[in-house]
């Protein structure tokens, strides 16, 4: 079992990629030690485990470390096997999630952040369309990973769950900063339960 | 009873190519679907109804779409020879390197290949950067995958034919032999290797795509 001091998360509380990460090591019940970095102001202890792309999250693990959210998330769950599974067992349903994951973090969640920023009345209108179409892909999406059960993992949080439930803290303070109800439940029903 | 494979791909597409290589690594049979991508056929748009992209890879009429998704998918079914690590951590990294090979060495290779004068000269500056770090992680090696060609190197493997047509069209050398020895060592290696270089698109009808493509891209710029 891990102590806690050989594991550490470098990131910042608000930041949804490193609560990504957070929400895996709680999954597989693994202590932790959280050192929040300062992203205008980058410490030398970032700058050696990320060199490439000198952002968070990084995930330490003894003397290793492992940066990009979704592959800290898949490192964790091929390390560590205390906990439930958080990758599903059947390599197609891994397929999909892997999938989801990606128009997630490449084509979808961008959209927030671009919406949250844009003063551009027409912009918002039109970024605001695009989320709600790509809110029915993830619905259905979500309807065939979860195979009727609470979760994209099934019966319980799993790969996908981590990756877009991360999005939701900072996907509620859009929706109060443009006024529009994104994860809309006439839209999305089982996404929004 | 056999597995059913098909892959839906264009006869150029790199993306594709990594699919094409990773089977033949993996002695699977399958059959080839050719797409014309500017009439994408109506198997296209089901199977990839989200991005209508290929590659597309069905196993037994299931479809399985992004490739380095397809990648992966193929290793955990089909287990050897295996093309990610099974160390997590060096399989971690391996994720780290391929990822990084399309969000930067990819799109810097682009950049300068569809520019010209001060803006590709402006734009040299980050591909050079990318390369480095490529170049570091050789060091002591063969390949990126160790002895054997793994996910990383089909990950890169566009370099492998790419690079020299990108450069005899805009008649400028991208991955230096002085600067970039291992790297250079690699695509040598990596497009000889008899299991990769079956496959390669005809050269000069690649060479034809790829200057009719920066025309056009040279052309948008105001």
């Amino acid at each position: 079992m891990a102590a806690a001091s050989d594991v550490k998360v470098l990131g910042m509380w608000s930041c949804p990629y490193v609560n990504r990460a957070q929400l895996a090591l709680c999954i597989k019940s693994i202590e932790y030690e959280f050192i929040e970095e300062n992203t205008l102001k980058k410490s030398d202890m970032l700058l050696k485990h990320n060199p490439v792309h000198k952002k968070i999250p990084v995930l330490i693990h003894g003397d290793k470390s492992v940066c990009e959210s979704c592959i800290i998330v898949e490192y964790i769950a091929d390390a560590f096997d205390t906990g439930p599974r958080i990758l599903p067992s059947d390599a197609y349903d891994r397929a999909l999630a892997r999938f989801w994951a990606a128009y997630i973090d490449d084509k979808w969640y961008p959209l927030v952040k671009v919406l949250r920023q844009s003063g551009d009345k027409e912009e918002r209108k039109s970024l605001v369309q695009k989320l709600f179409e790509g809110l029915i892909l993830l619905e259905e999406a979500f309807i065939g990973c979860s195979k009727g059960m609470a979760y994209f993992g099934g019966d319980s949080i799993g790969y996908l769950d981590i990756i877009l439930g991360s999005c939701l803290a900072c996907l509620r303070v859009t929706e109060k900063v443009v006024g529009v109800e994104l994860m809309d439940p006439t839209k999305a029903p089982q996404l929004a339960k | 009873m056999a597995d059913d494979l098909k892959l839906l791909r264009t006869w150029s597409s790199p993306y594709a190519l990594r699919v094409v290589h990773a089977l033949k690594i993996k002695g699977l049979e399958y059959e080839t679907v050719l797409e014309d991508i500017t009439r994408k056929s109506a198997s296209l748009l089901e199977y990839n109804p989200l991005h209508k992209k290929v590659p597309v890879l069905l196993h037994n009429g299931r479809p399985v779409c992004e490739s380095l998704v397809i990648l992966e998918y193929i290793d955990d079914v089909y287990k050897q020879p295996p093309l990610l690590p099974q160390d997590p951590h060096e399989k971690a990294m391996a994720r780290f390197w391929a990822q990084f090979g399309d969000d930067k060495v990819m799109p810097s290779t682009w950049r300068v290949f569809t520019s010209e004068g001060k803006d590709q000269e402006e734009a040299i500056g980050p591909l050079t950067e990318n390369l480095k770090f490529l170049e570091e992680q050789l060091k002591g090696k063969s390949f990126f995958g160790g002895e054997a060609i793994g996910y990383v190197d089909l990950a890169f493997g566009w370099m492998g034919n790419l690079i020299s047509i990108l450069e005899e069209i805009i008649d400028l050398k991208l991955v230096d032999a002085e600067k970039f020895p291992l790297l250079s060592a690699w695509i040598n290696k990596f497009s000889d290797d008899p299991v990769i270089k079956a496959f390669w698109p005809p050269r000069d009808k690649m060479v034809e795509k790829f200057k009719a493509m920066r025309e056009h891209f040279l052309k948008q710029v105001p």
